[in-house]
């Protein structure tokens, strides 16, 4: 049986086998979404919510490619327990894009080729959107510091950090949007 | 997907209903505080628990507070980067900033605590495998197997302490507060662990590490090396601490403690007497550095070639006595 303690934003699960029932505020939406009390908010996002964009790789915390934010921090969704996300502000790559268009991370990703096969890129993005909004103009220091923990194999890096650059540019530029 | 077995799962307020829940389920029962090295390890199937008791919610477990005497006391649960963003903190223990800082990527350091970081398993690579890389070599004596494949003959596990936050905190003289179902006690930080790469915590399963106690360091300057392959992600291989107190020209006190190289974390005693009541030249700085190196006995189961990892020791040691005597 699974219960919430009276202020729902801490689950318990005494019976292994049950599935939790729990509401998760993903992307500034809440959901109503049940799993197995071991699962991890990479597996809840991507199998019991259809949320693909976050992406498994290591699994091991080796790797950052399942970043999401969680209250606006960079967190490892392979590494954090979906009962462990009850209460607190996730989010992921789906919710980057807006009706007007795609958000000035991805826009500059995808100007610069700073994707190429992709598979790191919602975990880069994620993780470069926490830095922006903490330092808007952040230096080519501290973007590397901060983009430390996401591997990527293909693009050698250098592209990532001019998107991110480029990105810092176009938000704080007069008339920006965001 | 690497799954995470099944298991129980407790997230309560407050300590006192952590420690009951430890008491009542033994062994099985674990806590687990940012997960980084719990889970990871679940996943491969090398520490189990059908029971688990998150400590994120347990109210007053992190965060950092300094007395006006300058000790720094730290809640076991206060994320590495809370830690490694705290000012005075920074001011007040600089060698366990230092090493919170070089611990992992900043996302990990994100979730990862620093009583996590003091109660990290030893690592190995025959150890740290996935379950099935484990079977093929038909495991070992640490976790579902009987030989130890680093020193075959060997009746005991090598694997090695590789946390870089727990030298730094020997050499800066803190202490750990325990918290049980029925008692409570305050250890020095360096009483903790033990020479063996199975039993390597000296505590009782059903204890709980509340907070560390930092104490005031007067005008005690310290610093923090660190040895590993890349810039981020990896577990040093070797790891010096140093904290150093001069009167006027010469050591009055000085604490050296390696880790890394063994099961436990190493204090150079030896090292130290060659410097306390001398004057830190070349000579004596080489010469302590070479004492330094003596205890340190890494084996062959980590990155790197172990020998090497042993001549780090003597030029880590040197490099982080010239910069505390610059
Ligand atoms: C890719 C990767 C790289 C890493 N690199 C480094 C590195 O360079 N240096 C380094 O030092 N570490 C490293 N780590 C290990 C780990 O992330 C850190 O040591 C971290 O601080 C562990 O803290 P945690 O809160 O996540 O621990 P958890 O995983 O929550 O717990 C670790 C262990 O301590 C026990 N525990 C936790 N809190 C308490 C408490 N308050 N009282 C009693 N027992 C407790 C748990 O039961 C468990 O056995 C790395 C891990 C990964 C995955
Ligand atoms: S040191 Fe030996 S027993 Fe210990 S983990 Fe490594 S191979 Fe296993
Ligand atoms: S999948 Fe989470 S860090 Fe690699
Ligand atoms: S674009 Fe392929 S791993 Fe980064």
């Amino acid at each position: 049986m699974t219960v919430a303690s009276e202020d729902g934003a801490r689950p318990t699960a005494d019976d292994p086998r049950r599935k939790a029932h729990v509401i998760l505020r993903v992307n500034g939406e809440d959901h109503e979404v049940a799993f197995l009390p071991h699962k991890t908010l990479l597996e809840v996002l991507r199998e019991d919510m259809g949320l693909t964009g976050t992406k498994h790789g290591c699994e091991l915390g080796e790797c950052g490619t399942c970043t999401v934010l969680v209250d606006g921090e960079p967190q490892l969704s392979c590494l954090l327990l979906g009962l462990q996300s009850v209460g607190r502000d996730i989010e992921t790559v789906e919710g980057m894009a807006g009706a007007d268009g795609l958000h000035p991370l991805q826009q500059a990703f995808a100007e610069l080729g700073a994707a190429q096969c992709g598979y790191c890129t919602p975990g880069f993005l994620l993780t470069a959107e926490a830095l922006l909004r903490n330092d808007p103009q952040p230096s080519r220091e501290r973007i590397v510091e901060e983009l430390s923990g996401n591997l990527c194999r293909c693009t050698g890096y250098l592209k990532i950090y001019e998107a991110v650059e480029q990105a810092a540019a176009a938000r704080t530029a007069p008339g920006a949007g965001r | 997907m690497m799954r995470l077995p099944p298991f129980r799962w407790h997230a309560p307020k407050d300590l006192a209903e952590v420690v009951r829940i430890l008491a009542g389920e033994g062994p099985a029962a674990r806590v687990v505080a940012g997960g980084t090295d719990l889970f990871p390890n679940m996943k491969r199937r090398h520490q189990k628990a059908s029971t688990l008791v998150g400590l994120a919610g347990v109210e007053g477990f992190s965060g950092v507070t300094s007395t006006p005497e300058g000790d720094v006391v730290i809640g076991a649960g206060t994320t590495l980067r809370a830690l490694e963003r705290d000012a005075a903190a920074a001011r007040l223990a600089p060698a366990l900033v230092e090493a919170v800082a070089t611990i992992s990527t900043p996302v990990l350091r994100n979730m990862g605590t620093i009583g996590g970081n003091v109660c990290l398993d030893t690592r190995c690579n025959y150890y740290n495998q996935t379950w099935e890389w484990r079977r093929a070599i038909d495991f070992c004596m640490k976790c579902d197997g009987t030989t130890c494949w680093v020193a075959p003959s060997s009746p005991r596990c090598w694997a090695v302490n590789s946390s870089d936050g727990v030298p730094a905190l020997i050499a800066l003289g803190a202490r750990a507060r325990l918290v049980g179902p029925d008692d409570e006690r305050e250890v020095p930080v360096g009483d903790l662990f033990r020479d063996d790469g199975i039993e390597y915590l000296a505590k009782r399963p059903d204890e709980v590490l509340a907070s560390l106690i930092v104490p005031a360091q007067g005008d005690a300057v310290s610093t923090y090396r660190k040895v590993r392959r890349r810039g981020a992600f990896d577990f040093p291989v070797a790891g010096v601490a140093v904290r150093l107190r001069r009167d006027g020209d010469r050591v009055a006190e000085v604490a050296i403690v390696v880790n890394g190289v063994g099961s436990s974390p190493i204090r150079c005693t030896a090292a130290e007497e060659l410097l306390v009541g001398e004057v830190p030249d070349a000579d004596r700085i080489a010469a302590a550095a070479a004492a330094a190196w003596k205890p340190a006995r890494p084996l062959d189961n980590t990155d790197h070639e172990h020998s090497w990892r042993k001549r780090m020791v003597r030029v880590e040691t040197k490099r982080a006595l010239e910069a505390l005597t610059a």
